[in-house]
């Protein structure tokens, strides 16, 4: 059965139609690079899914469950897209970690919130809270940031607040985990630190979804490419599919100004 | 008693009615500041529906958002007008305008000074919130907290931050302008100094510098100190 599933996907802003229709669905442990240049749709196309931008019409589900549908008027109301964002974890580019709080505290402070709303809240508080904060110290292990778990981001490089942000998305256990650019704003020595981590999670069989410029990161790593162009699927496949293509001109296009 | 005895007990009794105006003031105006605040980000425009609607009128209307033209209209009036002006104002207006006269000068004074500061306060706060990224919003969404989690305890920590400077200087502002009670005879430190300057004794008067160089000294090291202790992190 599919992870997620996007459905004729439409978003306009004012006038600008920046997704015409998008449908794909992937399945459970699958890696999905989405490629294409700037202004193609890719992270209006990740917004939408995650609820941050609502989109003008079409579905989505996630885990088999439809978070957002036009016709049925799911996913507009806060609570509807609370419930959906619970399922997706995203990573943004710019990390956007919360200054004043440590690693550490990055990490557990959503699961600590949500586990308020728990009925056995009251009475399993001290276990349920050293339950998160020991989940939240093996995601912190995971991506190698052990030794800085009460450094606050200000103290950390561009690579290691990325690294806490995966840790941080992590730590709601989400069914798909969502990767927007996550090392543009990085140099080559940090992306790799970044990579590296996202490389081990695949190997764990995490759903994810990675918008990227990393040409060669996405055809490594991801089960299946996905090209945008014009806020269109433009080609869809195997990295061999995709990166073997001629007969697409958008896609030789894109690929060949990359490659020059 | 000598002379200096009784200007000294006088100028401290009078510098008492200075901290109860201080100190009511800023514990009314800081959290009326935030209330303003929200009102003056305020997003609702109850006539949206007209936005794609042909007729320019319809259109122009759909723009009307209420409650912050009302709040920034009334920020403009407080911050447009003297504070000595607003204590006359609140002091005169119910007794003549509704036929309920004010309780007490005092009680004049404090509202106007509580609402007059918590004016100022609210752009402080509004630059603040406003200052705070967009991304932060939305890790805190993603991340399925709610409006409220999201305000309280990922946006004011930041805000909080962000205001000390600005605010340290507004309160040390409040702790000079709590003088301008005398306009409405509340017997303030400056006040009584006068009684003394009209017996020919000048001391009294310059020697309430004193008063006001001591407590914004301490309010000085306060704000000092917080901002270090805030000083952890960046951003």
């Amino acid at each position: 059965m599919a992870i997620l599933e996007v459905n004729n996907l439409y978003k306009s802003f004012g006038k600008t139609e920046v997704l015409r229709g998008i449908d794909f669905s992937m399945d459970e442990g699958e890696v999905l690079s989405v490629i294409g240049s700037s202004g193609s749709g890719k992270t209006t196309l990740l917004r939408c899914i995650n609820a941050l931008e609502v989109p003008t019409s079409g579905e989505i589900s996630i885990g088999g469950e439809k978070v957002y549908s036009s016709t049925e008027m799911l996913g507009k109301s806060r609570a509807d897209q609370r419930r959906w964002q619970l399922a997706c974890g995203l990573v943004f580019q710019s990390y956007n970690l919360f200054p004043q709080y440590s690693a550490l505290e990055n990490v557990m402070l959503a699961p600590r919130l949500l586990a308020k709303e728990r009925e056995d809240y009251k009475q399993n508080r001290k276990q349920i809270s050293e339950e998160i904060r020991e989940n939240a110290l093996s995601l912190l292990a995971r991506v190698g940031l052990s030794d800085k778990i009460s450094n606050y981001p200000c103290e950390l490089s561009g690579g290691q607040q990325q690294r806490v942000a995966i840790a941080r998305a992590l730590a709601l256990s989400p069914k798909v985990l969502f990767f927007d650019e996550p090392t543009s704003a990085l140099d080559p020595q940090l992306t790799l630190e970044v990579l590296r981590v996202i490389r081990e999670l695949a190997e764990t069989k995490m759903t994810m979804v990675i918008v990227t410029h990393e040409m060669k990161f996405a055809r490594d790593v991801s089960d299946r490419i996905i090209f945008m162009a014009d806020g269109e699927i433009s080609a869809d496949g195997t990295p061999d599919e995709v990166f073997s293509d001629t007969t697409n001109e958008k896609l030789s296009a894109f690929l060949g100004n990359i490659q020059q | 008693m000598s002379t200096f005895e009784k200007a000294f007990r006088s100028l401290t009794e009078g510098f008492g009615e200075n901290c109860i105006i201080f100190a009511v003031t800023l514990l009314a105006a800081i959290p009326l500041g935030l209330i303003i605040a929200f009102g003056s980000m305020s997003k609702w425009r109850p006539f949206r529906f007209f936005e794609r609607s042909k007729k320019r009128l319809l259109r122009a209307i759909s723009h009307v958002a209420p409650i912050r033209w009302l709040t920034r209209t009334f920020v403009w009036i407080i911050r447009g007008t003297p504070l000595m002006l607003q204590i006359f104002v609140v002091l005169y207006a119910p007794g003549l305008l509704l036929d309920i006269p004010m309780r007490s000068r005092m009680t004049a004074v404090l509202i106007a000074f509580a609402v007059n500061y918590a004016a100022y306060f609210s752009e402080i706060y509004r630059g603040g919130i406003e200052g705070i990224s967009k991304g932060q919003y939305e890790a805190c969404q993603v991340l399925g907290m709610t409006k409220a989690q999201a305000f309280f305890r990922v946006v004011l920590p930041q805000v909080v931050k962000r205001i000390i400077p600005p605010m340290g200087n507004e309160i040390i502002t409040l702790v000079k302008d709590t003088s301008l009670a005398r306009v409405v005879a509340v017997s303030e430190i400056i006040m009584c100094a006068e009684r003394f300057t009209k017996q020919g004794l000048i001391g009294p008067l310059f020697s309430t510098a004193i008063y006001f160089l001591a407590f914004n000294g301490i309010l000085t090291l306060l704000f000092g100190y917080i901002e270090k202790k805030l000083n952890y992190y960046r951003g």
